[in-house]
């Protein structure tokens, strides 16, 4: 089982994890993720695979607790171990020289971006990237994109830092102003990537969205994670994860990522139940 | 005992839990012979001297003695017998169709009832698990011969059992957490208990059978990669592939399952046992399974033990064209599944939150024969009515994942994406690659994908031994 060789928190509730997978590092590619269990009796979840290092045979997920399963990894602390990291999964996301892409980043979706940025910086595009984030204290990974990146916007929704709006603004106003722009990349929550697509979509620039639902083995066998893009029913695992934003039937996806809700709150309130009883002062 | 006091004997069946009472809980159907019963039932056997009932087997156990041994109470060296060709005993003595296969066969059968040898073959695997430490001898002096499985389902089991014990250096690399494939994640608990299955798969490790779990051929690692490594022979066996869905409106809606995604969520997830285990599944008041086969009776006897208020199996064609055994079929109807005969869905209907709240369905007649020889399933204009389901498992097939074959070269596929084998050898169309299961043959049963894994571990013993 992976030892976790690195653990702490980017942002309340938002986590970095370094983990040895040898074979995963060798193979990965922006864009793939990995299916991680927690424990023996716990749930198959995917994570974007956020780093690597072909070197040390690594690579780094980074974790918002959402569910149960984010929220045990998030409990996880330097040196437990995991117990089972397949991947790395899905197809790599399309990196050639495109020329201007605007890269967007929201909450976790900085995490993922990172590795995607890394790419094409490399393979010579120039890069505007707009992260976005609640509040100050929750933005991620602004220091690694700005790296990386020709130009950074950082959006917070009260204002806390950047600029005070949503990440959309600005696209919008890069879009109006700058015609040499090809391509815009999404990841991050459902919300935002449908926000990114309709902006973007009135000015015909293509538009790629990652999305995030719910699976069980990741390798194509299960079809728990069909998505619905331009009419056609596809498999998230194994024909994406990255699909054309102004295709994707987003009000299906959000259903379909809602399908557990009542169950896993009620697994959440047993896990919060059964951790207090620990937590409890012996007699 | 003679001949005519043979055949006085009448055919003893396996007994089973009460139909009424299995569909309330998870443990096996069938329960199994007691000793005198078992003796006396393998007392019927004949011992004829040219055995039809062997030509029936995929995997060539030698019937007549593993009989005898029973019918002289010795339990522990019938089942040794078996072992000598079949890895996996106390899971085919389960699972095979043996009507179709060894019975079928079965001399006794064509005037009066065969030896029931799928029940003797689980009595003697079951003797000896319960009864002794599993000993198995390995005296094969090591190759030093590195061989790969890519899946560890039961082609792959069986090619790595036949191989290990040849003295080969086998490494099983499977995808998910635990090893079994579709013995595993597939059929149900109260059909092919877990923990039975497990106990044959550590028959494997005694035999120094290695397993490199979470490793996707394809992903993780390629076949190139393999060979690149020092693996001198690789066995493709990856299993089921892509689940099939009809392309109907409305598939999307929450509830809709593959029949892969729900056995697979309760089954190796353990979805039953939510919120013991993190995950869940969702079986609500009205069930409609789609399919005919094995895996739709599965589906739907899984669903009724979650006691929803119906569950419906949803045909096109009529009950005799069903491809499930005829046992799964009894046993489903005992357990209360309400067929719907000639009827095939068309669309789906969703509430507000996108959860399926209805199935349309239209109704079929048979037609001409068709390529299957089996009648058409026409469908009857206006015939149209809507069942008011909430969950729909969609078990009508699988077809290939072509992972493997895009990532490495030289493996040649059919029109349909399954891999072209060489069907004495099992070899694919590179050297050295060889495969098995689902993925040479499109739906194998179980037996038949351990038939082409022993056929397979032949012919790779003989490849790496001539290299």
């Amino acid at each position: 089982m992976p030892k976790i060789l690195e653990k702490y928190e980017l942002a309340p509730k938002t986590h970095y994890i370094k983990v040895p997978a040898p074979l995963i590092a060798k193979h990965a590619k922006a864009g793939q993720f990995v299916i991680v269990r927690v424990g023996e009796h716990g749930e198959r979840v995917p994570f974007t695979i956020a780093d690597l290092d072909t070197q040390e045979g690594t690579i780094t997920l980074v974790v918002q607790e959402v569910g149960k399963t984010s929220t045990a990894v998030g409990a996880l602390k330097t040196g437990d171990e995991i117990q089972d990291i397949l991947g790395p999964l899905g197809l790599a996301s399309e990196v050639e020289n495109f020329g201007k892409v605007i890269l967007m980043g929201g909450g976790f979706g900085n995490a993922a971006i990172h590795l995607l940025a890394k790419a094409l910086k490399k393979a010579g595009n120039q890069i505007i990237t707009i992260i976005g984030a609640r509040t100050k204290e929750l933005l991620i990974m602004e220091k690694e994109l700005r790296n990386v990146s020709n130009e950074t916007i950082v959006m917070t929704d009260d204002g806390s830092y950047g600029r005070q709006g949503l990440v959309t603004q600005p696209l919008k106003e890069l879009l109006e102003s700058d015609k040499t722009i090809t391509r815009v990349i999404a990841v991050g929550p459902i919300p935002m990537m449908r926000a990114v697509s309709e902006t973007s979509r009135p000015f015909g620039v293509k538009t790629i969205v990652s999305v995030n639902p719910i699976m069980v083995d990741g390798t194509g066998m299960c079809g728990g994670c069909r998505v619905t893009v331009s009419g056609k029913t596809f498999f998230a695992c194994v024909d994406g994860p990255e699909f054309d934003g102004h295709q994707v039937d987003f009000d299906e996806l959000v259903k379909r990522t809602r399908m557990y809700k009542p169950s896993e709150l009620h697994a959440m309130d047993q896990c919060r139940m059964e951790s207090k009883i620990e937590s409890l002062p012996k007699a | 005992m003679n001949p005519q006091d043979k055949l006085k004997i009448q055919r003893h069946e396996i007994p089973t839990q009460d139909p009424n009472i299995r569909r309330t809980n998870n443990n096996e159907v069938a329960t199994g012979f007691d000793d005198k019963t078992a003796i006396e039932e393998a007392q019927r056997c004949l011992q004829c001297k040219k055995p039809f009932c062997m030509q029936g087997c995929p995997v060539a156990i030698n019937i007549p003695n593993f009989l005898a041994e029973i019918a002289k109470g010795e339990f522990v060296r019938a089942s040794q017998i078996i072992r000598d060709t079949n890895s996996l005993p106390a899971v085919c003595g389960r699972v095979c169709p043996q009507e179709t296969q060894c019975e079928e066969l079965c001399v006794l059968g064509k005037k009066g009832k065969s030896v029931a040898i799928g029940a003797l073959e689980r009595f003697a695997a079951d003797y000896e698990r319960e009864h002794t430490d599993m000993i198995i001898t390995m005296d094969a002096t090591p190759t030093h011969k590195k061989i790969a499985i890519i899946g560890s389902g039961p082609a792959g089991l069986t090619t790595a059992g036949y191989l290990a014990k040849l003295g080969h250096d086998v490494t099983i690399f499977e995808a998910f957490h635990e090893a079994g494939g579709v013995l595993i994640y597939g059929i149900p608990e109260f059909r092919l208990p877990k923990a039975i299955v497990r106990k044959e798969i550590q028959t494997l490790d005694k035999l120094g059978v290695q397993f490199a779990f979470n490793t996707l051929v394809g992903r993780t690692t390629t076949v190139d990669e393999l060979f690149a490594d020092g693996y001198k022979a690789i066995l493709v066996a990856p299993g089921a592939g892509l689940p099939v869905f009809m392309h109907l409106p409305g598939e999307n809606y929450c509830g809709i399952y593959s029949a892969n995604e729900f056995l697979t969520r309760v089954n190796l997830m353990k979805a039953f046992r939510f919120p013991e285990y993190d995950t869940p599944v969702y079986c609500g008041k009205n069930v409609a399974i789609i399919g005919g086969g094995n895996t739709a009776m599965d589906a739907a006897r899984t669903a009724i033990r979650m006691k929803p208020e119906a569950v419906y199996l949803v045909y096109r064609r009529t009950e005799q064209e069903m491809p499930a055994r005829l046992e799964e079929i009894h046993h489903a109807k005992e357990e209360g599944i309400q067929f719907l005969e000639l009827t095939s869905p068309v669309s789906y209907q969703g509430d507000e939150n996108g959860w399926v709240k209805g199935m349309e369905c239209i109704r079929m007649e048979l037609g001409e024969p068709d390529s299957s020889g089996r009648r058409r399933p026409v469908p009857i204009p206006g015939s149209n009515f809507t069942l008011p389901i909430d969950t729909v498992v969609v078990a009508i097939g699988a077809k290939s994942n072509d992972l493997i074959m895009r990532t490495s070269h030289g493996m040649e596929v059919n029109k349909w994406g399954y891999l072209v084998v060489n069907p004495e050898t099992q070899m694919t169309t590179r050297d050295g690659v060889f495969a098995g299961g689902d993925i040479a043959s499109e739906e194998a049963s179980v037996i038949s994908a351990m038939g082409q894994g022993r056929r397979a571990g032949k012919a790779m013993h003989e490849y790496v031994m001539d290299k």
